[in-house]
């Protein structure tokens, strides 16, 4: 990351100024999350290169076998290699960490953007649909959701986009409220700028860090959300391999096959932790505010 | 203040009617709700049967006004499994599941607080430092396969707790400790980050000035103040465990309402999914309206208007 100098630009109007760019400095916890999301990212595109087996390969002559030097994290019932599958699991849990935090964090920032800048019926409707989305538990009112539209891959995705944008909005229209009485909100308007303009150079800019801090927050807790729906048998379908529905199949073997439950829980403690220790890093470097 | 209770109490229920009304059309937004809740072998005739008997046929707007005249005089209609009130069965196993929670409320209380206040009190000690990393790995634990993992270890490998069900106090040890780790994590972080600020404070230099012991001044004088929104987290965490419920429950075959939920929307049992959705989105609005109450309460400087 190049880093400006804005004193060595020659300062014209305030608005075109280059936007000086903020130093991040790494902490320790930091660099050791940044690590573990790397681990997770590459383990997961490259997942064909880690592993000779493919995720959905049975071999019933093999099945529920420890792990041994062949098979690193033991099989499952059919005989599919663990470790496979648990690569494989990765690109599901990154896609819709990833996918999901995306989508949702766009429609949450024009939905809160609107509300927060036109206000009105849109405001009153927003905040109504917030505080509907508000009176039940994350993980609940996606269940249901994903109960009702139905299960797979795509329909998970889709739950956790209606469930996870109402967060956003809430945030980016308090954000809105509170930006456009500033002074230079105020200076652009009697400049004769246009709303879009106000919006896009005067608002927008300053909406980026606030949300960046939620969707680092939010990709782990949508990443566990999906683990808990196809744990509970919704959400991702076997054979298609999600840490989910893998723990949920190994619940069934926990007697005899204690590695059907450990290793896939232990990547997706892995990805957790590494997501989460970013977030508090951007957190604390992105908002001197709320440091404690 | 009554003027205030009264708006969010009415605030509330527009909460709770406008939930219910989401939940109703969602069922039409997914298809046709019948096939959605019938199993798939049933024939035509059971299908127009069921329609006309539960008044599917009906134009929606008369299903809706029906269903919300019966949800305000508390009937939700029968469970499509059991043939009996769906309110009843939800209800008959409301209290397995706050006896859970409260045991779990009380278990992360009993080991957050003291964890957050001598983390605090002994800044960047090696006890902080242990603290900090049980409390982010505890927020980084999903529950669920925590709950596998305690229960391998210690009802399958060591043989000393049961599996689940509900029974002795024995059955009580793994739900409540999977369902109170992440609560605990959160309010050790919040108790350790309040003792901070508030130790900073000139009347505890005047306290340790004065010398008064130092237990005395860190629990009377400093944690006194730091509990301030540990109370408010309180009443939003306990909602929070309602949500952890469902797949502690599902986990530990505890027979409370977390599993019947889940089981309900495994069966496509309709009423029963409304009459949790129903209780959940009354008591969470509940338990956030009382956070506000004590927080306005234990802060006299806070004034609703």
């Amino acid at each position: 990351m190049t880093r400006v100098d804005a004193t060595a630009t020659t300062p014209a109007v305030p608005a075109d100024l280059p936007r000086p760019r903020r130093r991040l400095p790494l902490n320790r916890s930091g660099a050791f999350g940044l690590i573990l999301v790397a681990i997770v990212a590459i383990v997961a595109a490259f997942a064909p290169v880690f592993s000779p087996y493919g995720p959905t390969d049975t071999d019933l002559a093999r099945s529920l076998r420890p792990p041994t030097a062949d098979h690193w994290m033991g099989t499952d019932q059919l005989g599919r290699d663990l470790f496979t599958r648990i690569l494989y699991g990765a690109r599901v849990s990154l896609a819709i960490g990833v996918v999901t935090v995306g989508v949702s964090g766009a429609i949450g920032l024009i939905v809160g953007t609107l509300a927060g800048y036109l206000g009105g019926a849109a405001d009153v409707v927003l905040m109504r649909v917030v505080d509907v989305w508000l009176s039940f538990p994350f993980i609940l009112l996606a269940l249901v959701v994903n109960a009702i539209l139905g299960i797979g891959l795509q329909n998970i995705i889709l739950t956790l986009i209606i469930t996870g944008w109402v967060v956003y909005a809430r945030l980016v229209r308090g954000e809105v409220l509170a930006l456009k009485t500033q002074e230079y909100v105020e200076a652009a308007r009697a400049l004769g700028a246009r709303e879009s303009r106000i919006v896009l150079r005067h608002l927008l800019p300053n909406l980026w860090t606030p949300v960046i801090i939620l969707s680092s927050l939010q990709v782990a807790q949508f990443i566990v959300a999906e683990a808990a729906i196809s744990f509970l048998g919704f959400g991702v379908q076997p054979p298609m391999a999600s840490w989910g529905n893998m723990l949920n199949e190994g619940r069934t073997y926990i007697y005899n096959a204690w590695w059907m439950t450990t290793f896939p829980g232990a990547a997706l403690v892995v990805t957790a932790l590494g997501v989460n220790l970013v977030g508090d890093w951007l957190r604390d470097t992105l908002d001197p505010r709320l440091t404690a | 203040m009554l003027q205030f209770l009264a708006r969010r109490l009415l605030q509330a229920a527009l909460v709770v009617f406008l939930a219910l009304t989401a939940v109703f059309s969602l069922q039409f937004l997914a298809g046709d709700p019948v096939k959605l809740f019938l199993p798939t072998d049933t024939t035509t005739k059971q299908i127009e049967e069921f329609r006309e008997r539960l008044g599917f046929n009906d134009p929606w707007v008369v299903q809706y006004v029906r269903f919300m005249r019966g949800a305000l005089a508390g009937n939700f209609g029968n469970s499509l499994r059991q043939g009996e009130p769906a309110l009843d069965l939800v209800l008959s196993r409301f209290p397995a599941t706050l006896w859970l929670s409260g045991v779990a409320m009380a278990l992360s209380l009993a080991i957050a607080i003291p964890v957050g206040v001598i983390s605090a009190a002994r800044r960047n000690s090696w006890f902080d430092h242990l603290g900090i990393g049980a409390t982010v790995l505890g927020q980084a634990v999903p529950g669920f396969w925590l709950g596998l993992m305690l229960i391998y270890v210690f009802a399958v490998w060591l043989k000393i707790l049961p599996t689940g069900g509900r029974g002795t106090w024995l059955h009580y040890i793994m739900p409540s400790i999977t369902l109170a780790a992440f609560v605990a994590a959160r309010f050790a972080r919040l108790t350790r980050s309040m003792m901070l600020d508030v130790l900073g404070q000139d009347y505890i230099r005047t306290a340790r000035a004065k010398g008064l012991a130092p237990p005395r001044v860190l629990y009377k004088h400093a944690l006194k103040n730091a509990s301030l929104p540990v109370v408010t987290l309180l009443a939003l965490q306990l909602g929070q465990l309602l949500g952890g419920a469902v797949i502690t429950e599902t986990i530990f075959a505890w027979p409370g309402v977390g599993r019947f939920l889940v089981q309900a929307l495994l069966n496509r049992d309709f009423p029963v999914v409304l009459v949790g959705v129903f209780l959940t989105a009354v008591l969470y609005s509940g338990l956030n309206l009382a956070a506000d109450l004590t927080y306005a309460w234990l802060n006299p400087r806070i004034r609703y208007e």
